[in-house]
Formats: C-alpha cells, structure tokens, sequence
C-alpha cells in the first residue's frame, strides 16, 4: 500500500466509489444479457412449438 | 465488404460473438495496468499531494463521458438517416454506460476538487456543463423507458441526442470558451501537443485512458446484443399474440 499522507480519504473514496460503479455496471449488463439471451431461446423455442 | 452489413443483426451478433473475448480481455488488462501502475507505481505530485492517483480515473472517465455522447450523435444520426435499426439500438446500449462515466468523473471531480480547491462543487463552466451533461444521459433513457413504440422512441431520443451535443461540446471546450472558473484547461491538448503531465503521470494515465476506451467498447457492444435479443423478442410475441 503507497504512502498516501493526509489525503488518504479522498484517494481511496476517490478509487472505492469509481471501481463500485464500474463494477455494477458490469455485473448489471452481464445479467440483463443473459436474461435476454435465455427470455429468446425460450419465445424462439415457444414460437417454433406453435408452428 | 462493407461496414453497413453489420446493420444487419444477425451478421451483428456474429461479428459482437467473435470481438467480445478480445475486447474484454483487452479492457480488463490496459484498466487494471493503468489504474494499478497509477495508484502503487507513481509518485506524490509536488503541489497536489496523493490527490494526483484520483487522474487515472477521473480524466478517462470525462473523456468516455463526452466520447460515448459523441458516439450516441453517430448513431443517432445513422438512424435518423438510414433508418438502421441496430445503430438505434447501439445509442440506447451506449447510453448507460455514458451515464456512469460520467457519474465517476463528477464525484472524483467533487472529491478532487474539495482539498485543492477548497470546494466540492463550484458553478464553473465545466463543471456545469458536464452537470448538464448528466442529466441529459438522464433525460436520455427515460425517453426510451417512455415511449412505447420503439421506432419512436429512436426518433424522439435521436433528436434529444443532437440537442445535448451541444453540452457534450461545451464539457469538452468550456475552458476554451469562458476562460474563468476553477477548473484547469486541458492536461493534454492532442492538437498542440504540449501537455503538462510528466511521463511518470502521463504512461499510466494512458493506460488507464485507453482501457476505459476498450471497456466502453466491450460493455457497447454486448449491451448492443442484449438490445436486438430483447427486440426480436417482443416482435415473436407480437407474432404469436397475434395468431393466437
């Protein structure tokens, strides 16, 4: 861990708030992938059982 | 081979299927590179103190907060003229991730600026602007969550997107034009060429610049599949609603 004197609240604020949020939006965009990948396969299949 | 074939869906989702390892493999290296060799690996800066390590995140997220509006307008404007549904469906997956770049250089811009400024916030004209900014990503996908009908929704959003070109302009060059308020000018003018950060701030800055690039990219383009999945979707249930 670097030395980071007085300002070690915001520097570390700074990082904890950033990798939060881009790691949320990650997690968010993966899940709502696969949800729409699965919710596809399932109308396809549905659609295809119809005729 | 043209690049509006991968207007079409199918051929976008083949291309999205083979890139998307690469990409993200690609973002995950130059971010964790650029953000780890910034915090352990540089120095304190003489003035800013430690302060300095909140660089690395907070310049290439305003430089992909303004570049992923920019890319929006690209879109937009593809749609509004050629009518290609996957453009559309690409500034509705960008918005976003614009918004959340966006969001991390406004409060590591708010947690920069208190110790060296004195000040949390100021109504500087960048700051504004990029408030703006803010709440037109906001204003953005709500009209889309708004409207039911798609193509209209890529209309009136298309239309909202050239609108807040303007203050994706202005966050850009708000410096330039008013020349007062708190915030510094540009660290590193491409054109000129004459920037101010020395090379043991500057390399991992570029890293860390060039992997948020990569990561908007990835998160775009898969964001732009999940878009056409739920599209074709609601259409096969229209069709089958409709037979039924």
């Amino acid at each position: 861990m670097p030395e980071l004197g007085k300002y070690a609240g915001e520097v570390l604020s700074a990082y904890a708030v950033s990798l939060l949020l881009l790691a949320g939006l990650v997690i968010v965009t993966l899940w709502r992938g696969r949800a729409a990948r699965r919710a596809l396969e399932e109308t396809e299949a549905e659609a295809g059982r119809r005729g | 081979m043209s690049l509006w074939q991968y207007a079409n869906p199918v051929k976008f989702l083949a291309l999205s299927a083979r890139v998307q390892p690469v990409l993200w493999t690609l973002a995950a290296v130059f971010t964790s590179v650029g953000l780890l060799w910034g915090f352990f690996g540089t120095p304190d800066d003489a003035r800013q103190g430690s302060t300095v390590k909140i660089i690395y995140l907070h310049v290439p997220s305003a430089l992909m907060a303004i570049n992923a509006w920019f890319m929006m307008l690209v879109a937009s404007l593809i749609w509004l003229i050629r009518r290609h549904h996957v453009s559309a469906l690409a500034a509705k997956a960008a918005a976003p991730v614009g918004l959340v770049m966006t969001l991390i250089a406004l409060v590591t811009g708010a947690i920069w600026g208190q110790p060296m400024w004195g000040t949390w916030w100021a109504w500087d004209p960048r700051l504004t602007s990029f408030l703006i900014l803010f709440l037109f990503y906001l204003g953005y996908i709500a009209l889309w969550q708004a409207v039911e009908d798609p193509d209209t929704a890529a209309d009136l959003t298309s239309v909202l997107c050239l609108v807040g070109s303007v203050f994706a302009v202005l966050s850009r060059y708000a410096v330039q034009f008013w020349n007062q308020g708190l915030h510094q000018g540009t660290s590193i003018p491409v054109a000129t060429g004459n920037r101010s950060v020395a090379d043991v701030f500057f390399y991992p800055l570029v890293m860390a610049m060039l992997g948020f690039g990569l990561l908007f990219l990835a998160l775009v383009v898969y964001r732009t599949g999940t878009e056409i999945r739920l599209r074709r979707t609601s259409a096969l249930q229209a069709r089958m609603n409709r037979r039924a």
